[in-house]
């Protein structure tokens, strides 16, 4: 029993790790010349990993200190796309007209690749006088990742029990108690299903936004690495990414779990 | 002028070839004080029937007053302890309670409010559970919360969406003396929904069977003249008790009852004659299977309640 539960959460990852590295190998040695081997990638890596917050020069710094810079990019994009986007939802959710209204021009917008924004955050931010590139990636961020939590907020609320509603109509709850106390409760869940999707995708769009504008960031750093032809830096880049965005996924599903017992 | 009156409701869901009647004529008068059980069939319509009361639907046609006053929305002077208990599942019990305790005394002081839903609580005795969220507690725990919010808002009537029907016998039965010690206590006037006969009986005044939908009605009302106190064991044994309860199950199972359906189906009969086993099994002589084939037969069977 011990046993075959090590199997499930040791061995058989493990295993999966290796295949991929022995394919990663192969590769690199037979079809694609130029695609870093595994140990090269290591030798080239250490550096970065062995001084994580080293600071050696704008664009030449340790793989956590990228790492944070995104992180606090990511984190002001995301929140602005939070304060706008469940609000949005529970408009969504409460008002026909207003789903009448808006949820086609959504249904447009929501696919729209964070490449084809950014440009245009860009050009909407041209008149200021600095962090133009910055306001840009934030534009970028809040308006990719806002969806997933308009859409979950507005579900919720549609889905919140006829009989919460009567008790809020019994007791004679005004409008802004009715919300507090009964609607915004009850869609906890669905909403937080949403903050764990849209950060998500926070996280997808950062590497997009870092590498157009050039941002110092872990995205930033992958695309300079590629024109500089150290392309082992790539593959450190990617697993970082790989790596992060999972544990932010985690983070949020033990926060989303939390509210769907309550 | 009676307490609460209901004339000529009609109440249907649904518009044009999908609209369902639900309930024609219903009729009832209530006086201050009284304690009456309505009984009926799930899905005849009761919820239907206690949620205008409560005034959290209209009537198609047909008034509902109370105090001469008709009822057009929800308010605190009808206390309603719905069927599923509709305890918000984010605040404890004494959150749940203070809620409403809040809302239909916002005057009072606050060691006030805080004192009279302790007071509740404790009415039905869930002092140590004050602080357990509804998922905490079992179903018959619930239910005495959701009676003591309904209670705590000190409403002219109450009315009661059978409040017992998810519960263990044995609980059923601690409850029904719960409800019955505080109708005692404070002589409030009571709507009880039910299922169960001998729970109407045990508690009101008055049982009044609504007969099975669709377009279900209320039948004649059934004086429940037993003295009270009524103990649930020496009950059983009076002749009374027998009685009404043969009149109340005459009328759901007679007059009230469901429309009898017919269902016309296929049956297959088997092959019922035996292999002949002396036969080789051979495939030159295929006479070793039945003779007979299945059969296929239909039959109209008439379904009962
Ligand atoms: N809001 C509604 N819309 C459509 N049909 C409804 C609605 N509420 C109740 N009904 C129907 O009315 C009938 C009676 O329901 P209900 O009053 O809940 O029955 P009971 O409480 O006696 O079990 C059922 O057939 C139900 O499907
Ligand atoms: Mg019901």
């Amino acid at each position: 029993m011990k046993n075959g539960f090590k199997l499930d959460w040791l061995v058989l990852p493990m295993i999966g790790v290796v295949a991929v590295l022995v394919l990663w190998m192969i590769t690199s040695s037979t079809i694609s010349k130029e695609l870093p081997s595994p140990g090269k990638t290591w030798e080239s890596s250490k550096p970065y990993l062995q001084q994580p917050f080293e600071k050696r020069g704008e664009m030449d710094q340790g793989i956590l200190r990228f790492t944070w810079y995104s992180l606090v990019l990511v984190a002001k994009g995301y929140a602005i796309a939070l304060i706008l986007g469940t609000p949005l939802g529970f408009m969504l959710g409460l008002s026909k007209v207003f789903t009448k209204a808006f949820d086609p021009i959504i249904q447009v917008l929501r696919p729209v690749s964070p490449l084809a924004w950014l440009p245009l955050g860009m050009v909407l931010f041209a008149g200021a006088k600095s962090g133009v590139s910055e306001m840009a990636a934030l534009f970028t961020i809040a308006v990719c990742s806002m969806w997933p939590t308009v859409l979950n907020t507005a579900v919720g609320v549609r889905a919140v029990p006829q009989d919460f509603l009567n008790v809020a109509k019994v007791l004679k709850l005004s409008r802004t108690k009715t919300l507090f106390k009964v609607l915004i409760p009850a869609t906890m869940p669905y909403m937080f299903t949403g903050f764990r999707l849209s950060l998500g995708i926070a996280w997808l769009v950062i590497v997009a936004a870092e590498m157009l504008t050039g941002r110092p960031g872990i995205g930033g750093f992958l695309w300079q690495e590629y024109n500089a032809l150290v392309y082992e830096h790539i593959i450190l880049c990617i697993l970082t990414i790989g790596i992060v965005g999972f544990i932010l996924d985690r983070l949020m599903s033990v926060v989303e779990k939390r509210f769907k017992v309550a | 002028m009676p307490f609460l009156q209901l004339k000529g409701v009609n109440k249907g869901f649904g518009s044009g070839s999908g609209r369902m009647e639900i309930l024609r004529d219903i009729n009832l008068q209530m006086e201050k004080g009284e304690f009456v059980a309505i009984v009926g069939y799930s899905g005849a319509g009761k919820t239907t029937l206690i949620s205008m009361i409560a005034g959290l639907s209209r009537p198609d046609s047909g008034s509902v007053t109370l105090n001469d006053l008709e009822i057009t929305e929800p308010g605190p002077d009808r206390g309603i302890v719905f069927q599923n208990y509709s305890l918000l599942p984010w605040l404890t019990v004494y959150e749940n309670i203070y809620l409403a305790v809040d809302q239909v005394f916002p005057n009072w002081a606050p060691a006030k409010k805080q004192q009279h839903t302790e007071t509740y609580i404790a009415m039905v005795s869930l002092t140590p559970a004050r602080d357990k969220r509804p998922s905490e507690l079992s179903g018959g725990m619930r239910q005495r919360v959701s009676v003591a919010r309904a209670l705590s808002m000190n409403p002219q009537i109450l009315l009661l969406d059978e409040p017992l029907g998810a519960l263990d016998a044995l609980t059923r039965a601690t409850l029904q003396e719960e409800i019955n010690r505080i109708w005692q206590q404070d002589k409030k006037t009571v709507i009880l929904i039910t299922n169960d006969v001998d729970e109407g009986i045990l508690l009101a005044d008055r049982i009044i069977p609504l007969s099975a939908g669709p377009s279900a009605t209320l039948g004649p009302s059934i004086m429940v003249d037993i003295p009270r106190p009524r103990d649930r064991r020496a009950i059983n044994h009076d002749p009374r008790y027998k009685e009404i309860r043969r009149e109340v199950i005459d009328y759901l199972l007679g007059a009230g009852g469901r429309p009898k359906t017919a269902v016309t189906r296929k049956l297959m009969l088997p092959d019922i004659e035996p292999e002949d086993l002396s036969v080789p099994r051979n495939v030159l002589s295929p006479r070793r299977s039945p003779i007979r084939r299945s059969e296929i037969k239909k039959e109209t069977v008439e379904l009962g309640s």
